[in-house]
Parts: C-alpha cells; sequence; structure tokens
C-alpha cells in the first residue's frame, strides 16, 4: 500500500552536515546522529545545503524516460525558492523509510508526489526564513526570499542560504501538514518547459546508465535462460565452456517456477562480457522444457473461438437487459477483435550490477521497482533485506518491463556464487525479447445495437482473456467500470479466461492499450451502422457533463467532453475537406487519471499501403503542467509508441517460446513514419496528474478509425502489418 | 593479440581477440561507454560511432576490421560538449530515456559534416536506421535543423526558448 509522505504523520528532521549545511532530511526517521554533529541544513531526506551555498535536491524516483529525474526536484526547488540552474541534482538510493514509496509505473509521481514534495521544499524555506529572522532580530514576517537568499527588504540586507545554512539547521522543523506553499501564480518553476537534469551527459557520453556501471574488480556475467518460459537445464557442456578464453566460472542455477523470479539456466562468468557470448556460441543445453511447451497463439486463438461461443464463465458488469435491447435494435453489428501480445523493446536490454561481499550485497539496478526488487532477493538467496543496498541508475526506456525484477534477482544470485567479485550482468537484445513480460494477448466477442434513433442501445461482450478460475493473469483482467459500463443502457461485460504460462506484465498504459483499441473501434462501428458522425455519436454517448461513479473507478464525463469537443475543434473536425483516400478516425481513453481524445489523418497511397499525416491530441491532466516540456516529450512518444504498437508490432508464441528476437522482426516505429503530433492541454481545476501513458491508448483506433474512414477497411485484429497494411 | 587504433585523435593499443565486436572495445577496453549496445546486429543504430568520418555500427564491426582508420566515438565529438549538435539537444531537450541519443548525434554529426543545411528530406534519409524506442522522432528532426542553424552562426538560446508554441492554455 502506497502511503503519501504527509499521511506518514511527517516531522521534518533538521540534521547539520559536515562543514556547516542544512538538510532538510524529512519525515519518518531522525537523521542519524553522525550527521547532526556536522554542519549543513538538512531539513529532510530531499534537500541539502551546504555552508558554500551549494543546493542539492535528491530525486526520489527511478527514471527510465519519464523525466521525475527533472521534474519532481523542480517541486522541491520551486518551494524552496531556489535558482533552478544553481541546483544540484542528486539520484537517491532505494530507501522506502527515507524517501517513501520509490517506483515508475502508473503514471503516479505526479499525483503522489505534487503536495508532499512542494510542503518539503517549503518547510526549508521556512527554517531559512527563521534562521534570518533570528540573526538580523527582525520579524519573519518582513523577510522574503529570491536568489537563494534571504531578503530584508526595508534594510537592503540579505543573507545567502548558504550563509544561513548552519544555523537554518537549529531551527524547530514546521508541521508539514500546516506549512505553507506558494500561490501558483507566483511559479517561477513549475510550469516552465526545462530540460532534462540528464541530458548534458546523454549527449557527451558519460557514464550514466545500467549498462554503464562499473565497479573496481568487476567481472561480467550472461545467463542463458530456457527458450520456453520456465524450463529448466537437464544437461549442458560447462566443461566446453570452461575453457573458453577469459571464463571465470560457468555454472547451472536450478532456480524456481515463479515466472517473476529466478528460473532455471546457465551462468557464464568472464572477464569482459564480450568473451561470454563467444563462450555462449559453443554451450550446448539440453532442457526440461516443462508443460507451457504445449501453449502457442495458435492454440490459443482456437481456445478463444471455442470459449467465445459459449456461455462466458463470469459475468462482470451487467445492467438492463442486453438481450431485449438487441432484439429491438434497429441495426445490430457482432464483431471478434484480437490484439496480440506484446513486448516493451526498451533499447537498453536487463542488466544489473551485484556485489556480495561479507554477507552484504550491493546492487546496482536500472529497476522501475526497486523495494519488490529488494524482497526477491533476500527471499531467493535467504539474504536479510537490511543487507541488501540498491543504487538507482537510469533505465534505458522502462515502459513497465523493468516493474519486474528477474533480471535483479539473477545478478545478485550470480554475484552471491561469485562472493567478493562484483559482477555485471547483461542480456543479449535476444534474450530480452525472448523473456518478456508481455502484454497479453485478448479476444473480444462483440455485439452492440443501434435503436430507431440512431442512439447506441445495447454493448454486450465477451472477453476472452487468460487466467485461472476468477484470476486473470497479470494485466491481463478488465475493470467492470471500463467505458462505455455505465454509459450505455442495456450493458453487459462478460468474461471467460484460459491458462497461460507465457509471462505477462504490464506495458505503458496497461489494460488501455489494448481495450481502448476494441472499444472505441467499435464505437465506431455502431456510429457507422447508425450512419452517424462519430464525434457526435461519442458526445451523445458520454451524456451530460457529470460525475459517474466515484473512487477509482470514477469517470468525468465532463472533463471527457471537454477534451473530446477541443481535438474536434483544433483538428477541424467535420470542417476540413478531405480528398478522396484521406480519412480521419476519432477516439477518446480514460486512464491514469487522466482524460484524453485524439484525432489521427490517415491517407491510402495505395489500396493497402498507407500514411499518418498527423495526429492531434487533446489531454486534461489537471490544473498544472508541471515541466510542459518533458510533458510534450511524453505525449508524443506515447502518440508515436501507440502507431508503433498498432503497425507491426506482435510477439508470436510457438512450442511455449517467443518467436520473435531482435527489431529486424519485432519492428519500432521510425523517424519517416512519424506523423506531427500537436498537443493541446486542457487545463482544468483538477490536481495535477501524470502524463507517462495516459495519451497513449486513443490513438491506435483512432487510427483504426482513420483507415476506416480512408478506405472501408474495418479492422478487428492487430498488427496492421498482418492485415497487408503496409506503412508508406 | 595487442592491436593499435586511433580514437577520439589518440593512439590507443589494447589487448583482444580479432573477433571483438569495435564496439566492446571502446566500452570494454577503452571505458568510452558513450556508444551503446542495443540489438549487436546493425538494426537500432545506439552504437554508431564514426569510421574513418563515416557513421557505422560498431557492434557489428570486428576490430580487426578498423585497425588503420580514425575512429570518433560522442566522447570525442567536442571537448566540452558544445558541437552544436549537443547544444542543439539539449535545447530541444529532445531525451527521453537517451539511450539511443549517442547514436544518434553521431549519425547527424556525420550529415551535417556532408550538408551544411539539410532539408527534412535529407534528415530522414540520413537518420532513419537510428531507432529511439521512446520516440524522440519530431525533436531529434528539429535539432538536426537547430543544430545547423547553430553551425551556420545563431546564436544558442536557453533551454527554456519558446519552442512549445503548442503550449497555450485552454481554460475551460
Amino acid at each position: 500500500m502506497t502511503a503519501s509522505l504527509v499521511d506518514r504523520r511527517a516531522f521534518l528532521k533538521v540534521t547539520a552536515l559536515a562543514g556547516g549545511g542544512l538538510l532538510l532530511g524529512s519525515y519518518l526517521e531522525p537523521l542519524t546522529a553522525g550527521a547532526k554533529s556536522a554542519a549543513a541544513f538538512t531539513p529532510n531526506h530531499f534537500i541539502r545545503i551546504d555552508p558554500k551555498g551549494v543546493v542539492t535536491i535528491i530525486a526520489k524516483n527511478p527514471e527510465v524516460g519519464q523525466g521525475v529525474r527533472t521534474m519532481l526536484p523542480m517541486l522541491v526547488a520551486e518551494e524552496l525558492d531556489v535558482d533552478w540552474k544553481t541546483v544540484t541534482i542528486e539520484q537517491a538510493d532505494a530507501d522506502a523509510a527515507k524517501y517513501g514509496r520509490q517506483f515508475a509505473g502508473g503514471s503516479t509521481a505526479t499525483p503522489m508526489n505534487y503536495d508532499e514534495l512542494r510542503k518539503l521544499g517549503a518547510a526549508g524555506r521556512q527554517m531559512l526564513i527563521a534562521a534570518a529572522a533570528a540573526t538580523l532580530g527582525v520579524p519573519e514576517s518582513e523577510l522574503g526570499t529570491g536568489g537563494n537568499a534571504v531578503h530584508h527588504h526595508k534594510t537592503h540586507r540579505k543573507l545567502s542560504y548558504g550563509e544561513l545554512a548552519a544555523k537554518a539547521a537549529t531551527m524547530p522543523a514546521p508541521d508539514l501538514a500546516t506549512v505553507r506553499v506558494k500561490d501558483p501564480k507566483d511559479f517561477k518553476i513549475i510550469g516552465q518547459p526545462l530540460s532534462g537534469v540528464d541530458n548534458k551527459k546523454i549527449t557527451t557520453g558519460k557514464p550514466l546508465f545500467g549498462i554503464d556501471v562499473k565497479v573496481p574488480g568487476m567481472v561480467h556475467a550472461v545467463f542463458v535462460k530456457c527458450p520456453v518460459f520456465a524450463g529448466k537445464v537437464a544437461t549442458a557442456n560447462l566443461d566446453v565452456i570452461r575453457t573458453m578464453p577469459g571464463i571465470r566460472k560457468a555454472f547451472v542455477v536450478e532456480g524456481g517456477t515463479a515466472l517473476t523470479g529466478l528460473l532455471g539456466g546457465v551462468a557464464i562468468v568472464a572477464d569482459t562480457w564480450w568473451d561470454t557470448i563467444r563462450a555462449r556460441r559453443k554451450l550446448e543445453v539440453t532442457w526440461n522444457e516443462g508443460p507451457t511447451a504445449e501453449q502457442s497463439s495458435a492454440g490459443f486463438a482456437a481456445t478463444a473461438a471455442t470459449l467465445g461461443k459459449q456461455t462466458p464463465q463470469r459475468v462482470l458488469h451487467r445492467e438492463g437487459d442486453v438481450d431485449a435491447a438487441l432484439r429491438s435494435a434497429a441495426k445490430v453489428v457482432e464483431a471478434e477483435y484480437y490484439y496480440p501480445f506484446l513486448h516493451h523493446a526498451a533499447l537498453e536490454p536487463q542488466n544489473c550490477t551485484a556485489h556480495f561481499k561479507d554477507g552484504a550485497m550491493e546492487i546496482w539496478a536500472p529497476t522501475q521497482n526497486p523495494e519488490p526488487g529488494r524482497d526477491l532477493v533476500a527471499s531467493t538467496l535467504g539474504i536479510d533485506k537490511g543487507a541488501i543496498t540498491i543504487h538507482l541508475v537510469r533505465g534505458g526506456g522502462g515502459f513497465g518491463r523493468r516493474l519486474i525484477n528477474d533480471f535483479m534477482v539473477e545478478a545478485a544470485w550470480i554475484a552471491k556464487e561469485m562472493a567478493g567479485t562484483p559482477v555485471k550482468l547483461l542480456w543479449t537484445r535476444e534474450d530480452d525479447t525472448q523473456h518478456g513480460f508481455y502484454r497479453p494477448a485478448g479476444f473480444h466477442f462483440l455485439k452492440g445495437g443501434v435503436d430507431r434513433n440512431g442512439k447506441i442501445s445495447a454493448w454486450q461482450n465477451h472477453f476472452v482473456s487468460f487466467g485461472e478460475g476468477e484470476r486473470f493473469a497479470p494485466s491481463a483482467g478488465v475493470a467492470p467500470t471500463e467505458f462505455p459500463s455505465r454509459f450505455i443502457p442495456n450493458f453487459e461485460l462478460a468474461s471467460s479466461v484460459m491458462p497461460l504460462g507465457v509471462p505477462t506484465g504490464p506495458l505503458r498504459a496497461p489494460g488501455s492499450n489494448a481495450l481502448a483499441f476494441v472499444y472505441h473501434s467499435f464505437i465506431d462501428e455502431l456510429a457507422h451502422a447508425a450512419g452517424r458522425d462519430p464525434v457526435e455519436v461519442r458526445l451523445e454517448l458520454l451524456g451530460d457533463p457529470r460525475m459517474v461513479g466515484e473512487g477509482p473507478g470514477g469517470y468525468d464525463a465532463a472533463r471527457m467532453r471537454g477534451v473530446l469537443e477541443l481535438v474536434a475543434e483544433k483538428s477541424g473536425w467535420g470542417k476540413t475537406p478531405l480528398p478522396q483516400g484521406t480519412g480521419r478516425g476519432v477516439a477518446f481513453h480514460y486512464s491514469h487519471r487522466g482524460y484524453f481524445a485524439e484525432v489521427v489523418e490517415v491517407t491510402m497511397k495505395t489500396p493497402d499501403t498507407f500514411r499518418v499525416n498527423k495526429v492531434w491530441v487533446a489531454g486534461d491532466i489537471g490544473r498544472q503542467i508541471i515541466n510542459p516540456s518533458g510533458a510534450i516529450n511524453q505525449v508524443e512518444g506515447s502518440v508515436l509508441d501507440g502507431l508503433s504498437e498498432a503497425f507491426a508490432q506482435e510477439i508470436t508464441i510457438d512450442k511455449g517460446r517467443a518467436k520473435e528476437s531482435n527489431y529486424h522482426d519485432f519492428p519500432i516505429i521510425r523517424l519517416t513514419q512519424s506523423p506531427p503530433v500537436e498537443v493541446h492541454f486542457l487545463v482544468s481545476d483538477h490536481s495535477p496528474t501524470g502524463i507517462g501513458e495516459p495519451a497513449l491508448p486513443p490513438v491506435v483506433p483512432a487510427l483504426c478509425n482513420a483507415i476506416f474512414a480512408a478506405s472501408g477497411k474495418r479492422i478487428r485484429s492487430l498488427p496492421l502489418s498482418k492485415a497487408g497494411l503496409k506503412w508508406a | 593479440m595487442a592491436i593499435s587504433l586511433k580514437v577520439n585523435g589518440q593512439v590507443r593499443t589494447v589487448d583482444v581477440a580479432p573477433d571483438t565486436p569495435l564496439l566492446w572495445v571502446l566500452r570494454e577496453h577503452l571505458d568510452l561507454v558513450g556508444a551503446k549496445y542495443g540489438c549487436g546486429s546493425a538494426l537500432c543504430g545506439a552504437c554508431t560511432v564514426h569510421l574513418r568520418g563515416a557513421p557505422v555500427r560498431s557492434c557489428s564491426i570486428p576490430v580487426s576490421a578498423v585497425r588503420d582508420g580514425d575512429i570518433t566515438t560522442i566522447e570525442g565529438l567536442s571537448p566540452d560538449g558544445s558541437h552544436p549538435l549537443q547544444l542543439a539537444w539539449d535545447e530541444l531537450d529532445v531525451p527521453q530515456c537517451g539511450y539511443c541519443q549517442a547514436g544518434q548525434i553521431m549519425t547527424a554529426a556525420a550529415l551535417l559534416e556532408r550538408t551544411g543545411k539539410p532539408t527534412d528530406a535529407e534528415i530522414d534519409a540520413a537518420m532513419n536506421g537510428n531507432l529511439c524506442r521512446c520516440a524522440t522522432y519530431l525533436r531529434i528532426r528539429k535539432a538536426v535543423h537547430r543544430a545547423a542553424d547553430l553551425k551556420a552562426g545563431a546564436a544558442p538560446t536557453s533551454a527554456t526558448s519558446t519552442r512549445l508554441g503548442q503550449t497555450e492554455r485552454h481554460d475551460r
């Protein structure tokens, strides 16, 4: 369970730093006694000001390209009232006691930290003001801040934060529940488009990513797992491997059965990584493949076709009388939709560095979710959690894959075998592609009805997915409240599941990235069946601007109407004459607290070749875009990512293994395929929310609907390349 | 075996098997980790460096094949990160995860050496083989144009310039 910083009865703890400075350390534990004897201002774990005035802000969450190493410190810097250009950013280690929940998932960094980090920054500023008041002998009310200093305007005196650091460290820490934050109209940093804090390192090739970690005395490893998920080693020619140049050790790992844990395989450790690869080419393993070897994509499709015709195993949500509504409908549309398994395909393959020494494990991991990794390492290796240190290293893309820490437990296991010697484990691209936690495939058997007035009156969906009994496989489920649930008077959502031995997990906008495709394509089918405009039908479906439901399932029809109307306006929907062979599609989706509507324009260059001309996006993520540069980058990336998924991506399971292996058969969108993306944010009076995911889902159905408008081809199965479509 | 290479203007000698890909010589023997391993098969471009001024995929070139050629990596593109492409990349805040960007910049640098003011089509032709999983392509194209302008003498601006023309407020 997550707990926000303030919820945890935050008491600021002040610590003096070595040399006379301030660490605004936060809220749970007092900072260490050792630190207290020194003299920097460290009012909480997120701020450190040394006597020379160097301001360091700690970035708490893992960075995998979503921009949090820049965005979260901006919140602290704003309220501490420092000049952004003077701030040094330091990445936190994984330490829940100091930093609260640290993870990169669910577009949660903004909603979980927006208020709390601002309060921590404000508390630091308040203590600096208190220190200045005491020093100057003036009331706090006469003091202001700016340029990393406290000013007494009446007497034109100022004291720099560095000068005040030692004194500030002795001031009582304010109660975070009542500390005052800025009026947003006074923001100087929040709302500014700021470049990423690691850009200089990135553009000059400095060591930065997990793969770049270097520890003195380090050796290198590969880990060869069974191509069939969770298969085990029967025999391996380790004697041959051990004679290869540079090899330090080669051994079999028995492994367990949990797909998210340590699986069976052969570890090869050598002086350099290339030595391990050279040796691996001589590796011969016979595998006990296990039961998953019987599973295949073709088999899943056949089972799904059978299940789809049967009575669903479970009804998840029902309203009205869907059978009666279908009987009385003026038009009924029936359709089967399919989407494939997808891989995350982050450009940096999984890797992790670990050093086991004197019973303690030190780990450098590009993980999105360190604490479950710590638990996994502790339980698998039998090490105390307190003996595990995890350094958070920038990840070369995450997209949800690095929420699972299989690479971390592998590195730790190998490091324990190599006790005393640090080990860097690096997967090959092929390892990465074939040992993913895939976006699950899914099958939807839909019936919809339109009444005499052209209104959508009935919706019935039998969702055939993966799982066991009442449990869906990871990321393979659907919420009973998922739109258009509650927006159509006669509605039924039911499900059936089949067993799956293939690992699945969250891919950027999990669930949504698939469901939006199905639902908004089918809404489009019903709109066309009714002979009506797709935007008009969607506005009617949303109905009055109101809140539907509450809590996590709550859906704000007003906000969705807002972005739909905005994107229609900005794209000139229905007002722009389009040439023959050009068409537009629209879709919207709510996920991760964000409301997004998108329009895609497509031109058919030939009957089976298309080009995406442009994408318009309107999004509502609340009243404040913290870093517009990062936010727009995320939206553009999400939109192109969605197009990329729709176009030609599919992981095919054959005999229990993934067939695809590298970027030639799991292609990523390219520069020449990338259309302009026009981004508009609707600023609404709601709390700021995240932007890493919610812009992705609508683009997939908007693209498919545009292809229909341009060509008359209705896309019910992804990827588009399988339907014979090519990207011009 | 001992192999001498000229990397970023310096002659370096490494003791490696001749079939070792240049990428792994750079990363594991010369501590130049700017070029990245992405695919190992010349499919993604993250490992791009210059060999005799031309962009090449260092993951797929055995070190024995580059012996007398000058190699430039991202670390040697400029002494202080002030190459117009490096400035433009920061100014337009191109990176998301950043993993591909060294390869993108090296490909673009070779383009700018050949073509002072590349058109969109020339940029597309030169850069289409470099994958960006975060899909920062729209900024990559803009940043190449911007770097060409900087190279031609335009003044650099701060990272918080007015590039974000699309962010007007829509209050409702």
